[in-house]
Order: C-alpha cells, then structure tokens, then sequence
C-alpha cells in the first residue's frame, strides 16, 4: 500500500517535473487574471499579446482566467496571484463590486495594478495605474449610428454572454446610437445555438433589419450564416464587435457591414510592456490607453483577414 | 462489508461505522479500532487529499503553502464544499439534485430583491430567502416522490427553470440588466451581517501579525486578515451533518432511504419524509452559499453558481458517496471539496500554462477517485 502510494506521488512529481517549463525565477512575474476563458477566440488573441509582450520584455508572464464566467472565482484567483507577489498585475473588470475587494487589496499589497479590457468606468477608483481598453457603451453608440446611417431601422442585439456587464453596455450603446426599435436576444455562447436562434429570431419578426452581434468568431460568423440560411443576404445588416478571419471575409464579400476592432492584442501587450518599464525604470504612462473602437469596412476588411488567422488581430 | 449490525433500520445496508457504541452485546462481532477507521468511506478523500497536497508540495511555488495561500485554497472550497456536503447527504439518502447551481443564481437573486426592492432588513430577507429555498427544494422532492420519476431528470428540468428564472428575474428587477449591484450598502452593517459575509477571528490575527507570527504586506497590513465566515459554515455545517449521519435516528433514516427504499418504508422509516427533507437541505445549502457570497461580493448575476451542480456531486463522489445511494460520508465530501479548492487554486500556483487547467482538473480528480475506490476496497474487501 505504502509503496502504491509513494509510487504514484513520484510518478506525479516526475511527470511534473518533466512538463513544467524551466522556472526562470531571475526574471520579474507578471501575472494577468481575466475573465475570458483561452478557448474563447477572442481571449486567445489577448492571450497571445501577453506571451508576446512576456517574451519581448523578457518577463514571465501568466495568463489566468477562471473556467466559467464566474465572478466569485475570479476574484480568488486575484487573491492567489495577490499571495504570490508579482512584479504586476493585469486585471479585467467586469464586475466591480465582486473584484473590487481583491484588487484592493492587490493595490494595499504594494502591486502595480493595470486594467484592461473592461472597467474602464471603475479602474481608478479601485487604485489601477490607468486602463488599456475600448469605452463599451461609446462603441456600442459609434456602431449603433453607422448602422442607423446606413438605414436600419428595426435592430436585434445577440448577446452571448449574459451577465457580463461589457457586453450589455454594448447592446445599451448600440440602442442608444441606433436610435429605433432594438430587442436583446440573449443566446448561449455556442455557435450552433446562436446560429438557431438568430434564424428563429428573424423567422418571427420580418421586420428586423439590422444585427448587432457581439463578438466576431462566435457569435457573428453564426449570425452572418443564419442571414445566409434564412434567405436575407443584404437585406439584413450585420455588424459584430471584435475581429474574426471568416467574419472579416464575410465583411469583404459584402455579407456584413462591418467589424468593431478594440484592437485586444493591445489590451495584453501593452499592460505587460507598462509594468516591465514600471519594474525596471518606474515608467509608466500618464492616462488610460484607448485600444478601440476602430470600425473595419469593406475597404480595410481584405488586409486585417491574414493577421486576423495568425491571432494578432 | 455489515459486520456492525444496527438496532433501528436492521433491514437496511449500515454505515460501515463507529455507530453509537451500546453497552457489550455478544451478538456483535468486536471489531479493532485500526479496522473501523479503515472501513470508513472518507478515508479515500483523505488519502487522496494527501496525493495531492504531495503533487503541489513538489510543483507549486511556496507561497501557495502559507497561511494566505492555505486561505485562498479554502475559500472556494467552502463554498463548493457547502453543497457537496448537503449533496452527499442526499446522495446517501439516495437521490441527485442538479438543480443545487441554479438555485445559488435564483436564492442570490430573491436575496438581492428582497433586500433592495423590498428593503427588508437582513435578517427578514435571509429568513425570507431560505424558506423559499426550502419551499423549492420541498417541491423538487414531492414531484420526485409523487410521479417516482428519477431526481435526475427532475431536478435536470429544475436546473433549467431556475437559471432561466435568475434570468428573468434579474432583467425585470434591474430593468434591464443581468447583475444586481448594490446588495452591500442596503445589508448594512451589524452582527447578522457580520455571521454572512467578512471574516472571523480579526483581532486574533491582527494580534499575530502584530506579533510576526504571520506575515504582512510592505504597507503592514497582515496577509491574512482573519478566517472567511464561509470556511467557518463549512466546518460547522461537515460536523454538523456528520453528527446526524452517524449518531441520530435521522442519520440511520437517510442510509436506510439510499440503501433499500421499500425494505427501509417496511421497517418503518417515513422514506418520503426522509427523502423531501434532505431535498430542501440542498436548497438551502444553495440558498446559504448564494447569501454568503453575494453579501461578500456585494453583487448578484445571472451566472453565480454556473455548473456548481457537478463540482458538488464530484467533490461527494470523491468524498466516498456511491452514486447508487446508502453509502457515503459527510466528511469525505468535507475533503471532496478541499480537494477542488487546492486544485482549482493550486493551480495558479504552478508554471503550467493556464491552456492545460481543466485537462489537469479532470486528470486529477480521475486518480483521487481511482485511488479512493482502490483504498475502500482494499480495506473493505469489496469486489
């Protein structure tokens, strides 16, 4: 029994061994804590900023998130990385009364804190150096007159990711800018699903004329094909926040308006860029850094697809 | 495995236990003291614990083995672990509840409402949260008891309609939006807030750090400020319900309900009473960690309590709970659950990259179930 034991542990610890990277322990750490999950398409590009930057700097860097949009364990996960006494941390905010505490306490801690993303509202009153993102309620209005200039008047707004208050500021926004009637329509975030009740949606209401999807890869490519399926291609105007390879081929093909690029590669380059410069010289910017929203038309659309497909963009 | 023969439900399968020790009776086999302590289902969760703790002794950075890093390790596990320890209950009496991760969105709403539309004071809206917990909880097991569907598929259709309801509810309370702020400021403060949400124990650790037996920050602000009231829940609720499972007729009830329902209802257990009590345990289980943690976060969302269902049911899987009911402990889902907490944590601890987090998750409770099931037979002789 005992040796079953010891065995297995020594199985564990050498498999571990084997895997772990060599910790390069001479180096500052930095640690980003998101709530995007890295099977996110839209995460993983942040996430590839961050190891970017990581290498460029010659900084560690690690890129945590919890598994599910789960406030409460992303704000131990804050807590953990607070313990562990990084060089910096990186932090997104999409719900400050649930983080607030543990980024304060990051900040009582003594840790550069840099936000990115969301809570670009909430940063400086929790005792963030400066945010690197795009305002989410003006992006939303910017797109929301585009589309109304293009003549829409009955708009839908695909919301994947209810209870992220980013993404409702962006269907608020896109109300506000759009001007006429605009239903939410809250789906999963599984393409197939979002691609089934966007149809179903246009199905029931013919007058619905422009969409609004909130993220590129996983719900616009499904929105754009849901169009497709249901016969309205052109008729039916779609938009999407953030950038995907098929969602901009799509825009270049002139099957969707356009795409709204906060530019995410940005958001986790730069914070890990600031916070070296700040752990070896002290530098660090003097304001937030707006990282969006950048509107990519049929004209722009063709260039940003390949780099689009690399993750950088 | 029953050499301890029992005197309430001797009809039923028996908790392979130290059950309360009457005066000598030669009827009883003597069994030695080593052999009960081996026989006992949370023995696996234990030696699993160890395995782990060893995998991240040799991995983790050190800092995950302090005092703050012990802390941030229990935290999610108290919150996990309020609910697998109701769920084991349950599993022991023999039914699931899947709905227990929807209920902590539904109770944390109903919670929020009842405090900042209703304005009641705390104590009322907790009250008021945990009776319709019950209320709930009490239907989920008529409805299992009077159409003898399986609880899985009921409490699978209540897992839908109460987060479909958090939903609702949310957007009609907020008028539009899918998180309730606000909660922290209209609780206000006073000792019911104090028994939910902060910490325990302050002035016990001020005066530690004061006197550097624990560590404090460059500013002098101690790492750890106190114990979260959660892991005090935690620990008082794993006794608790460990006490009625092993030294109260309920407990023996709730083995004789999992084990054999209709030879336990023939020997005279109220089974259905049994059963309906323990459904209305989990919600409020539910119900308590919803209060507990939307008074720390001071927020609700439609999200709280996502996929908590299976966290719960594997942290009591792991605690010793066999999925087919009458066996199992409170206390092996106790370790269940710390378990998930020094995994999900400890994690973050070590230089993976954070891609491989849930393949190491599953891995990892995969071999402390499998070490678990070989140790409890090893001692029981089960084949």
């Amino acid at each position: 029994m005992k040796s079953f034991i010891t065995g297995l542990a020594a199985a564990a610890a050498l498999t571990l061994a084997a895997a772990a990277p060599a910790a390069a322990q001479q180096n500052a750490r930095i640690i980003v804590v998101s709530h995007g999950q890295a099977n996110d398409p839209f995460w993983s590009v942040v996430k590839n900023g961050v190891a970017a930057a990581g290498q460029d700097m010659k900084v560690q860097v690690d890129y945590r998130a919890p598994e599910t949009f789960d406030m409460v364990a992303m704000s131990q996960l804050i807590d953990a990385a607070v313990n562990q006494k990084p060089a910096g941390l990186i932090v997104s905010i999409p719900d400050a009364s649930a983080l607030g505490p543990s980024i304060q306490k990051a900040v009582a801690a003594g840790i550069p804190v840099i936000s990115m993303n969301s809570g670009s509202d909430v940063s400086k009153k929790l005792g963030a150096l400066l945010h690197v993102g795009q305002d989410e309620l003006d992006a939303g209005k910017a797109a929301g007159a585009k589309l109304k200039e293009m003549g829409g008047k009955v708009g839908l707004c695909v919301n994947h990711e209810v209870g992220n208050v980013s993404l409702d500021l962006r269907c608020k926004g896109f109300a506000e800018g759009f001007g006429g009637k605009v239903t939410v329509l809250p789906v999963s975030n599984d393409p197939a699903d979002i691609r089934a009740k966007v149809k179903a949606a246009l199905a029931s209401d013919g007058s619905v004329d422009t969409i609004m999807a909130l993220g590129a890869s996983l719900a616009g490519e499904p929105t754009v094909a849901a169009v497709k399926d249901a016969g309205k291609t052109g008729s039916v105007k779609v938009a999407s926040f953030d950038l995907s390879a098929n969602f901009l081929k799509a825009v270049s093909a002139g099957e969707a308006a356009f795409a709204i690029d906060q530019q995410q590669y940005l958001q986790g380059y730069l914070p890990v860029v600031f916070l070296a410069l700040n752990a070896k010289y002290g530098l660090i910017p003097g304001g937030d850094v707006p990282s969006g929203p950048n509107l990519i038309t049929k004209d722009k659309a063709a260039q940003v697809v390949e780099l689009s497909a690399k993750g950088i963009r | 495995m029953t050499d301890v023969s029992h005197p309430t439900a001797p009809a039923a399968p028996v908790p392979p236990g130290p059950a309360a020790k009457p005066a000598r009776d030669e009827r009883l086999r003597e069994v030695s003291l080593l052999t009960r302590i081996m026989r006992r289902p949370e023995l696996g969760a234990l030696a699993g614990l160890v395995l782990v703790t060893l995998f991240f002794l040799s991995t983790a950075d050190a800092s995950m083995f302090t005092l703050a890093g012990l802390m941030n390790i229990l935290a999610p596990a108290a919150q996990l672990g309020i609910l697998a320890i109701a769920a084991a209950l349950l599993m022991i009496g023999g039914e699931f509840d899947l709905s227990i991760g929807s209920m902590v969105a539904f109770a944390g709403l109903i919670f929020g409402a009842f405090l900042t539309l209703t304005g009641w004071p705390l104590l009322v809206a907790i009250a008021a949260t945990f009776a319709v917990a019950a209320f709930l909880g009490g239907l989920n097991g008529q409805i299992v008891i009077r159409t003898k569907l399986p609880s899985f598929i009921v409490t699978l259709a209540f897992l839908f309609i109460l987060r479909g309801l958090s939903l609702v509810g949310l957007k009609w309370a907020t008028g539009g939006s899918t998180q309730m702020r606000g909660i922290g400021e209209r609780a206000g403060e006073g000792i019911v807030r104090e028994i939910f949400s902060g910490n325990a124990l302050e002035g016990l650790f001020a005066w530690l750090a004061a006197h550097d037996v624990i560590a404090r920050f460059p500013n002098g602000t101690p790492t750890v400020t106190g114990v979260p009231v959660s892991i005090v829940w935690f620990v008082l609720f794993a006794a608790a319900a460990t006490w009625v499972l092993l030294r109260t007729r309920a407990g023996n009830w709730i083995f004789a309900a999992g084990g054999d329902a209709n030879a336990a209802r023939n020997s005279g257990v109220p089974v259905d009473r049994v059963k309906t009590g323990l459904f209305m345990l989990t919600a409020c289980a539910a119900a308590l960690v919803a209060v507990l943690t939307v008074l720390d976060a001071g927020s609700t969302d439609s999200r709280r309590g996502f996929q908590k269902e299976f966290e719960a049911i594997i942290a009591a899987v792991i605690g010793g709970c066999l999925l087919t009911g009458g066996y199992g402990s409170a206390i092996g889902a106790f370790f269940g659950a710390i378990i998930f907490g020094m995994v999900s944590i400890g994690l973050t601890y070590t230089r993976f990259d954070s891609d491989w987090f849930q393949v190491f998750l599953g891995a990892m409770l995969l071999l402390a179930v499998l070490f678990n099931n070989f140790i409890r037979r090893k001692v029981t002789g089960e084949r």
